[in-house]
C-alpha cells in the first residue's frame, strides 16, 4: 500500500511539472498576441486597410502599400521557389539512390540553416549591388529560404505514398515521369499543398533579408526594378521611429502580419486533415 | 502448344544475391500456369522479370532471354513501357490508388495513353468492370473512392484496372493472399474465365490453389526450376523427389 501511495505521489509531481512546463512555453506566445492584438487593433480603421504610409507629420494613413508590396514580394518569391523546390523534392525522393542525392540532401539542410541575413547579404552582392535595391532581389533571397523547406516536405510527402502505388502505375504501361506527376504527386498532393503553405508562412514574416536586399519603401509598386513597402519592415522602421502614429501603424501592420500567418497555418491544418 | 512466353537462360540478381538461377520454360498462351514454391525461392522475381519489373528495383539485374511474342523483351531498343502494356500485373495486396475515384482507377491507364473521348472511357470501364464482374457492385457508386471497396472487390478492381489497356497476358503475384475464402474463389473463378482469352501466370504458397486454378505447374525451389509440366502430373505424379516432399508438406 505505502509503494502505491508512492506512485501516486510520484506521478501527481510529474504531471504538475509538465503542466508547468506548458503553461512557461505558452506564457511568452498568449502575452505577445495580448500585447499585439490590444495595440494593433486601436490602430485598425478603413483607412488603415486603403491608404498607404503617412508623410511624416500627416495624420491617419495606413499599411494598404505594404500589403500591396508583401503579396507581390511573396507570390514572385513562390513563382521562384515552389518550381524549384517541388521539382528537387521531387527529384531526391524517385530518384535519390545516388551519391549525387546525399550530396544534395546534405546541402539542402545546409541551406536551412543558414541565417537569414547572411541570404540577404549573398543577394544584395549578387543581385542588388547589379540592378539596385528592388522587389525582385527581395523575392530571389525570400525564393532561396523557401526552397530548401519546399524541397524537404515534397520529398517526405512522396515518401509516404506507399511503393506499391507506383508499381501499379508502371505496370500498366505508364512511363516513370508520368507516374510520377500524375499518380505520385497527387497522392501527395495535400502534403506537399501544406509545405508549400507553411514555406509562404515562414517567408511572410522575414524581416532581415529583405532590409539587405531591397531596403525600406513608403510608397505604392512602382516597378519591379524598383523596392516595395513590406509588412515586416514596416514593423521594423516604424516601430524604432520617433512619430506616434507610426508607432501605431506599426503595431497594427503586426496584427496583420500574425493574422496572415496564422490564416496560412490553419489553411495548411484542414489540408492536413485527410490521410495523406 | 503455343508458346506464349519462352525464357532462356533466365538469371536474376539482387546486388550479389543470385535469385534466379538458369530458369528455362516455355509458358503456354491462354492457359494458366503456377509458379509454387517455398518462401523466398524466386517466385515473385520471376514473374517480375517478364514484364521487366524487376529492373525498376535499385541494384537489381538480369541475364539471359525472355522471348515474347517471338521478340526477346530484354533486346536492345525494346521499351519496357510497350512491354508492360501488354503484359499487366496484379499484386499481393489490392493497391488501387488512394485517392481516385473507382471509375478514374480504371480508367487512367487510357487517360495516361492519350485516350481523351468520353464515350470510349466510359465503355471501356464498364467492359472491364464487367469482366471481372464488378459492374453490378459498383456501378452507381463510380464516383466514390477505390479505397472504399472490400478487399475483395479492391483486388477485382485491380484486375479491371489491368485489363482496360487490353493486355495479352496477366501476372498474378499471390492476388489472393490478402483475402477471405469467399473473396478467393471469386477471384479463382474469375481467373478460369479470363484464361479462355488471356494467358495468365499466377505466383501461389498455396498449393491447393495452384491445383485448383492452373493448367500447368512449375516448382521453383532456391532459385532453380525443379519440376515443371501439366498441374495434373506434377501433383499425381512428381517425377522430382523435392516436387514430391514440397507438395506432401515434408517442408515449405
Amino acid at each position: 500500500m505505502d509503494y502505491y501511495r508512492f506512485r501516486v505521489v510520484k506521478d501527481r509531481l510529474a504531471q504538475f511539472l509538465v503542466y508547468l512546463a506548458l503553461f512557461l512555453a505558452l506564457v511568452p506566445l498568449f502575452s505577445i498576441l495580448y500585447e499585439v492584438v490590444m495595440r494593433g487593433f486601436s490602430a485598425i480603421n478603413i483607412e488603415f486597410f486603403i491608404k498607404p504610409t503617412p508623410t511624416v507629420g500627416e495624420v491617419g494613413g495606413g499599411i494598404a502599400n505594404a500589403i500591396q508590396g508583401t503579396l507581390i514580394t511573396i507570390g514572385l518569391a513562390s513563382l521562384i521557389g515552389v518550381p524549384v523546390g517541388l521539382m528537387s523534392g521531387i527529384f531526391l525522393s524517385e530518384y535519390g539512390e545516388s551519391k549525387l542525392s546525399t550530396v544534395i540532401r546534405f546541402l539542402q539542410d545546409v541551406l536551412s540553416g543558414i541565417p537569414s541575413i547572411v541570404i540577404g547579404v549573398f543577394t544584395y552582392t549578387l543581385i542588388t549591388r547589379s540592378i539596385g535595391f528592388s522587389v525582385i532581389a527581395a523575392a530571389f533571397a525570400l525564393a532561396v529560404i523557401m526552397i530548401p523547406i519546399v524541397t524537404r516536405t515534397t520529398e517526405e510527402a512522396l515518401k509516404l505514398v506507399p511503393m506499391s502505388v507506383r508499381e501499379a502505375a508502371i505496370a500498366l504501361g505508364i512511363p516513370r515521369w508520368k507516374t510520377t506527376i500524375t499518380v505520385v504527386l497527387s497522392s501527395a498532393k495535400k502534403a506537399i499543398v501544406t509545405g508549400i503553405l507553411l514555406s509562404i508562412a515562414r517567408i511572410a514574416g522575414e524581416s532581415a533579408p529583405v532590409l539587405v536586399s531591397m531596403g525600406f519603401w513608403r510608397w505604392w509598386f512602382a516597378g519591379l526594378n524598383r523596392p516595395v513597402a513590406n509588412l515586416a519592415l514596416n514593423v521594423f522602421i516604424f516601430a524604432m521611429s520617433p512619430f506616434e502614429n507610426w508607432v501605431t501603424l506599426a503595431w497594427g501592420s503586426a496584427l496583420v502580419l500574425i493574422l496572415l500567418v496564422l490564416g496560412i497555418s490553419i489553411v495548411a491544418r484542414v489540408l492536413t486533415r485527410g490521410r495523406y | 502448344m503455343v508458346v506464349k512466353f519462352d525464357v532462356q537462360n533466365l538469371n536474376a540478381w539482387f546486388g550479389s544475391k543470385h535469385v534466379l538461377k538458369n530458369i528455362n520454360m516455355k509458358i503456354e498462351e491462354n492457359a494458366v500456369t503456377a509458379i509454387i514454391g517455398p518462401s523466398g525461392c524466386g517466385k515473385t522475381t520471376f514473374i517480375r522479370c517478364l514484364n521487366r519489373m524487376h529492373e525498376i528495383t535499385p541494384g537489381a539485374r538480369v541475364s539471359g532471354k525472355v522471348i515474347f511474342n517471338g521478340v526477346n523483351i530484354y533486346d536492345n531498343g525494346v521499351d519496357p513501357v510497350m512491354v508492360r502494356r501488354k503484359i499487366g500485373m496484379i499484386f499481393q495486396k489490392p493497391n488501387p490508388f488512394p485517392m481516385m475515384s473507382i471509375y478514374d482507377n480504371v480508367a487512367i491507364g487510357l487517360k495516361l495513353n492519350g485516350v481523351r473521348d468520353k464515350k470510349i472511357l466510359d465503355a471501356a470501364v464498364r467492359r472491364s468492370l464487367e469482366l471481372v464482374n464488378l459492374w453490378d457492385e459498383v456501378k452507381d457508386d463510380l464516383k466514390k473512392s477505390g479505397a472504399s471497396l472490400s478487399g475483395g472487390q479492391q483486388q477485382r478492381l485491380c484486375i479491371a484496372r489491368a485489363l482496360v489497356v487490353e493486355p495479352e497476358v496477366l501476372l498474378m503475384d499471390e492476388p489472393c493472399s490478402a483475402l477471405d475464402p469467399i473473396a478467393t474463389a471469386k477471384i479463382e473463378a474469375l481467373i478460369r474465365e479470363l484464361a479462355r482469352n488471356y494467358t495468365i501466370i499466377i505466383v501461389t504458397h498455396n498449393m491447393q490453389q495452384a491445383a485448383r486454378v492452373s493448367d500447368y505447374t512449375a516448382f521453383l525451389y532456391f532459385g532453380e526450376l525443379v519440376e515443371y509440366g501439366p498441374t495434373e502430373q506434377i501433383f499425381e505424379n512428381p517425377k522430382h523427389e523435392l516436387t514430391e516432399k514440397y507438395l506432401t508438406g515434408k517442408f515449405g
